[in-house]
């Protein structure tokens, strides 16, 4: 959070003179007017009357000036701090793993990204200055009681004891609670984000009924602690309150004694109890501010946790000239974190450039994480994979992810222009670069869309067909020209028609590059050289196809039911 | 070209073409204070009520000084001069007497407008969510999670920092002034009007300041609502972003979209950085004319001294409270914003609207009719130009056609995403639009390639279907479909949770996760659009097994490009631009020389394009 500080830091320093300097002439102006009671009115002398107001005139504008230079100042500053520590949070989150992302829900990073850092701003754009300013006010009174009469002011000084006693056992609760809280709000932003991407199929089962019951409870769970804070700081804030008044009223019994055994004069006392009424507004708004402290403490730890998250997967500082696309896959073991069982165990395979290679396995045999082990969406945790003999995890990311591009089989669009989803990972490309892309996808339907490639697409792709979507993935990852091309069973909600045609367009595309394609249709593996078949995790056989049908019992089964004859009756 | 820039990133739709003119502006201001209203009426007793702890409680906290005042005044000479403490212990019990008061009554206001804060908070929550879940899939189809997203989370809590810091500052400043001013007046008539009258510029002011903030604070909204729903989803679609590299552009766009939200809040600031030290200056203006004009006064013996001292004190207070006004004008601008986008939600009517006398089918029996049924998604250009169909209780239909021949649109309609543009369609002879949504949504379920799975656990998601559902059922409805198998491999099987989407579990583990949920919910009509387009074929084997022994007694229409699923179908409808140009058994329709049959020759040529089949 320093580093963070420093550049402002100055900038926060500078702060002080306007915001003394004000303090100092809100304390004259009132002199002044003493002044004028005091001199020309007591003494009727009218031609020093003028030159006087004309003096607390321009005090009045130079305070006035004052304050806008600390506020203008201090505006730039902390929005400046907040910009930059979000910049900087939603730099880190795209470069920590899917294993995170997987682990985390977006909900609690968006509140983090959001609400904790409003009240970081909140705190230092107000607090921190105010806390500063109070506390001088109320050492400086205090120590203008103890110079007036010592023992009351001793009095005075004692009674801010228990204030701050409670303040500390108040916000080690405080700050459970309002973390409860903070925790409760991401958890209720997460179902409400569940319940609006998964929309369709709430309605589609008339579950929504049963989601409202969900969010509901989440609802009354951040009401019932919401509450728990309410009634923690009503009680702290009339505790607030109590401390000086009931002081005022010791003072005055005790400083009418003192008047009456001759200790104190009445002036004394008359001016001692004008100066401790102005300490009840700072002390009771001390605790406030302390309150937003601690607060802005909470949200500062909060995103302070997420940023301290090293990222697993990092870079190394391999650079490939003129990459071939030559893979390997060398004794690959994947297993997810908490899980017993690998799901990938000691896969060799070896896809030479030019070359495309089927990876054919039954449903959850880990088809989709073996491709997603190439880009290092995942590391391996046994075993190595290289290109070009280089092991991926000494190749720089941006390096490997030039390298390879994968088309998922559920594609991710986002809520942009047509265009910005197709050049997603690739942003200089050309018009003519796009429009073959397009081409080869066969999804030349985008041209038809209202506003063309500037149409924005919904994030889920608006009133897109699930073929339509897939075939805009499929254009994204051709346009990027890799080396290595991942198809992760991308043509699956493509009509026959349109299957063939972008089949045929494939062909040409595979000729250059690498290929990987994930596939559980003849057809789709035909575009293949060679197939992979994954059995148990491992891969059993290695072949062309036709071999495998011939001599694989296992192959012929997850791949012929296209001619059971149940379906052909 | 334009990529570089990262302005037209997000391309253009239709909702960007809306200018605000000063009717519409006035049009939302009235509903968000309608909304407001609305909220507040049920609490109007315990308003009522706060008002007067409130004062109360400022009356209380206003008396000790005064009291103090007397306790010098009139309570030290008498003990000074040996009559006894009698006043002073009075009146210092007096003191005593209205901190309690203060006390208690503050304790008391701050709980109860605590709860009623909560209170509305609670219900403004659970409205806008229902609301949301209500609104049919055209406005989601817009409105994106993100937007949805922005308004459940921080439009709530710009409306929760109001009602906690805001009310009670407010009321406080209110009493403040109004006590003041009133105050100045009986002190002194002519001085007091001098005082009061920079009050008509002042208001001015305020009312400048006031236009100008509601403009910039609309503003700080609809940037942090693009910030928002940038995270959201570059977070969500994490997996695209780092695959393809999307890391800095993404920088580059959100940095903009961060940079824009800075400068719509420094713009904020500054407005109050302006006004702040305004109202300040006009306090200090006034105060400089009464010390003159007082001070002229006093000379000539008009207003006394001691008048004019505490002319001078109260005219502090009087300006003090203006600023903190404005300190929580801050807030309830916010607040104010957020209230009018969340009215404009509320306002929304669903496309796709409950019906007043909703009609319920006991038993459903499942047969649909398309009446002259026309549908359009953007005006003008028609996806379905005008159906006529009938489907027979029990029949099992398949739909095939090209990529955008309105197979999809024609699913959705008799599931009631959308509403025909001219027709209707009908279940076992009832308008859909007579249907009441709980007995739609039991006789009609519909099934897609787009299968989203809820935080929780494989039960859960498979539950959906049915919640009140057995572990037994479940287990039953995961075995028709051949889920069971990969289930129980799983490392806590049936309680195994599936992560964040679904993650933990492949595109075709859901899908049979989706299909367990269907066949658990049990519909009289069951559509199937793609359902099975991840499934390995073995995978889908199972299912189609699965789906003669569940088909058998219900109306099932099946959508899918490969044509082994329409082998278990007893009709067949093949779609073209929208009209059904083919209808017949699978059999005869692939004996006669159509376009089902020229598919059919195609399909099996590409799957008997490998040499060396078996058989």
């Amino acid at each position: 959070m320093k580093s963070y500080l420093r550049p402002y830091a100055t900038r926060l320093v500078l702060i002080w003179l306007p915001a003394l300097a004000g303090v100092g002439i809100g304390i004259v102006i009132p002199l002044v007017g003493r002044e004028i009671i005091d001199g020309p009115v007591a003494r009727g002398d009218a031609g020093a009357l003028l030159p006087l107001s004309l003096l607390a005139l321009a005090l009045g504008v130079i305070e006035a000036l004052l304050v806008l230079l600390r506020r203008w100042m201090l505006s730039e500053a902390v929005l400046g701090l907040e910009t930059r520590i979000r910049d900087d949070l939603y730099e880190h989150l795209q470069r920590l793993p899917m294993s995170f992302h997987g682990a985390w829900q977006s909900g609690q990073l968006l509140s983090r990204a959001t609400t904790d850092l409003s009240a970081i701003r909140r705190f230092l754009g107000f607090g921190a200055l105010f806390l500063v300013l109070i506390s001088v006010q109320i050492v400086t009174v205090t120590g203008l009681l103890l110079n007036m009469y010592w023992p009351l002011g001793l009095l005075v000084a004692v009674s801010a004891l228990p204030v701050v006693v409670i303040s500390l056992r108040f916000e080690r609760r405080y700050i459970d609670v309002s973390r409860q809280v903070q925790d409760q709000q991401g958890d209720l932003a997460t179902v409400v984000e569940e319940s609006a991407i998964g929309i369709r199929t709430i309605k589609a089962f008339g579950r929504g009924r049963h989601v409202f019951g969900v969010f509901d409870e989440g609802a009354r769970k951040v009401h019932r602690t919401s509450m728990e804070k309410v009634r923690l700081s009503a009680g702290f804030f009339t505790f607030l309150e109590v401390v000086p008044n009931v002081t005022l009223a010791v003072v005055l019994l005790l400083g009418a004694l003192a008047v009456g055994s001759g200790l104190l004069t009445l002036g004394t006392l008359v001016a001692f109890t004008t100066l401790m009424l102005q300490l009840v507004w700072p002390i009771s708004a001390l605790g406030f501010i302390l309150v937003m402290g601690q607060e802005a403490m909470t949200a500062a730890d909060r995103v302070m946790e997420v940023l301290d998250t090293e990222p697993e997967i990092v870079g190394g500082s391999g650079v490939v000239e003129r990459p071939r696309g030559h893979l390997r896959f060398e004794g690959v073991e994947f297993r997810f974190p908490d899980a017993a069982e690998p799901v990938l165990r000691d896969v060799w395979l070896e896809v030479r450039p030019g070359e495309t290679v089927a990876v054919v396995g039954a449903t959850g045999s880990g088809k989709t994480t073996l491709t997603s082990l190439v880009p290092r969406l995942h590391d391996v945790t046994a075993g190595r994979i290289t290109i070009d003999g280089h092991d991926v995890r000494e190749l720089s990311l941006p390096t490997l992810r030039s390298m390879v591009a994968t088309a998922f089989e559920e594609p991710t669009l986002f809520s942009m222009s047509v265009r910005e989803n197709l050049t997603l990972g690739r942003h200089d490309a050309t018009e003519e670069e796009m429009r073959a892309a397009i081409e080869v996808a066969q999804a030349g339907f985008v041209h038809d869309l209202p506003w063309g490639l500037e149409t924005r697409i919904g994030e889920q792709g608006m009133s897109l067909s699930g073929g339509q979507r897939q075939r805009l993935a499929l254009a994204r990852a051709v346009l990027t020209r890799p080396r290595i091309l991942v198809l992760d069973d991308t043509l699956s909600a493509l009509d026959v028609e349109t299957e063939a045609l972008v089949e045929e367009a494939l062909r040409h595309v595979l000729r250059d590059a690498t290929g990987i394609v994930v596939a559980h249709r003849a057809s789709t593996v035909l575009l293949a050289d060679r197939v992979a078949l994954l059995l148990d995790g491992t891969i059993t056989h290695v072949g062309p196809h036709h071999e495998l049908m011939a001599s694989v019992p296992e192959y012929r089964a997850l791949l012929s039911a296209d001619l059971d004859e149940e379906a052909l009756r | 070209m334009s990529g570089t820039d990262t302005r037209n990133w997000r391309g253009v739709a239709a909702e960007d073409q809306e200018e605000l003119s000063e009717q519409v502006s006035f049009l939302l201001r009235s509903r968000s204070r309608r909304l407001l209203g609305e909220l507040l009426r049920p609490y109007r007793r315990e308003i009522v009520l706060l008002v007067a702890v409130i004062v109360v409680c400022n009356a209380a906290s206003l008396a000790i000084p005064f009291l103090i005042k007397v306790g010098i005044d009139e309570g030290i000479p008498p003990m000074a001069s040996g009559r006894g403490p009698a006043t002073l212990v009075s009146v210092v019990a007096a003191v005593l007497a209205a901190a309690a008061v203060q006390a208690a009554t503050r304790q008391v206001f701050l709980r109860m407008a605590g709860r009623v804060g909560q209170d509305i908070l609670l219900e403004l929550r659970r409205r806008v969510f229902a609301h949301f879940q209500r609104l049919s899939l055209s406005f989601h189809d817009d409105y994106t999670s993100g937007r949805v997203v922005s308004r459940l989370t921080s439009d709530i809590e710009a409306i929760s920092e109001m009602l906690q810091s805001g009310f009670d500052g407010l009321v406080t400043a209110v009493l403040t002034l109004t006590g003041t001013a009133v105050l100045l007046l009986v002190l002194d008539v002519k001085l007091g009007l001098v005082a009061l009258l920079p009050l008509p510029v002042l208001l001015l002011f305020t009312r400048w300041f006031r236009r100008q903030s509601s403009i910039t604070y609309r503003r700080t909204r609809e940037t942090v609502a693009l910030v928002i729903v940038h995270f959201v989803e570059s977070m969500t679609g994490v997996r695209a972003v780092q695959a393809f590299r999307r890391e800095p552009r993404n920088q580059e766009i959100f940095s903009r979209l961060n940079a824009d939200y800075r400068d719509a809040n420094v713009h904020a600031m500054r407005l109050i950085a302006i006004f702040m030290p305004g109202v300040k200056l006009i306090g200090n203006v006034t105060i400089a004319a009464v010390l003159l004009y007082g001070g002229w006064l006093a000379l000539g013996g008009d207003v006394t001294v001691g008048v004019l001292a505490a002319f001078l004190l109260y005219l502090r207070q009087f300006y003090e409270p203006m600023q903190e006004i404005s300190q929580f004008y801050n807030t309830f601008q916010s607040a104010g914003a957020a209230l009018e986008k969340l009215s404009g939600v509320l306002e929304e009517r669903p496309a796709v609207a409950e019906p007043h006398k909703p009609v319920t089918l006991e038993p459903p029996r499942g047969q649909i009719r398309f009446e002259a049924v026309e549908f359009s998604y953007l005006d003008g250009t028609p996806v379905l130009p005008e159906m006529d169909l009938t489907i027979p209780a029990g029949q099992s239909v398949a739909l095939v056609g090209t990529t955008g021949a309105g197979k999809t649109t024609l699913a959705k309609l008799v599931a009631r995403f959308y509403d025909p543009v001219a027709g209707r369609v009908l279940l076992d002879g009832v308008d859909l639009r007579d249907l009441g949504e709980e007995s739609l949504r039991a006789a009609v379920v519909l099934v897609t390639q787009e299968n989203f799975l809820f935080t929780g656990s494989v039960a859960d998601n498979i539950r959906l279907g049915r919640p009140d559902a057995t572990m037994a059922e479940v287990v039953e409805a995961a075995r028709a479909v051949g889920a069971h198998d990969f289930v129980t491999a799983l490392p806590e099987g049936y309680e195994t949770q599936v992560g964040k989407h679904g993650g933990r579990l492949s595109a075709g583990q859901r899908q049979l996760v989706a299909f367990a949920r269907a066949f658990l919910a049990d519909p009289a009509v069951l559509i199937l659009d793609e359902a099975t387009s991840s499934l390995d074929v073995p995978g889908e084997r199972l299912v189609q097994r699965a789906m003669r022994t569940v088909l058998a007694d219900r109306t099932a229409l099946i959508i899918a490009h490969r044509l082994s699923t329409v082998e278990i179908a007893n009709r067949v409808l093949v779609m073209d631009a929208g009209r059904i140009v083919e209808d017949g058994p699978p059999d005869r329709l692939i004996e006669g020389a159509g376009r089902f049959a020229g598919l059919h020759r195609a399909w099996l040529d590409s799957i008997s394009d490998m040499p060396n089949v078996p058989d």
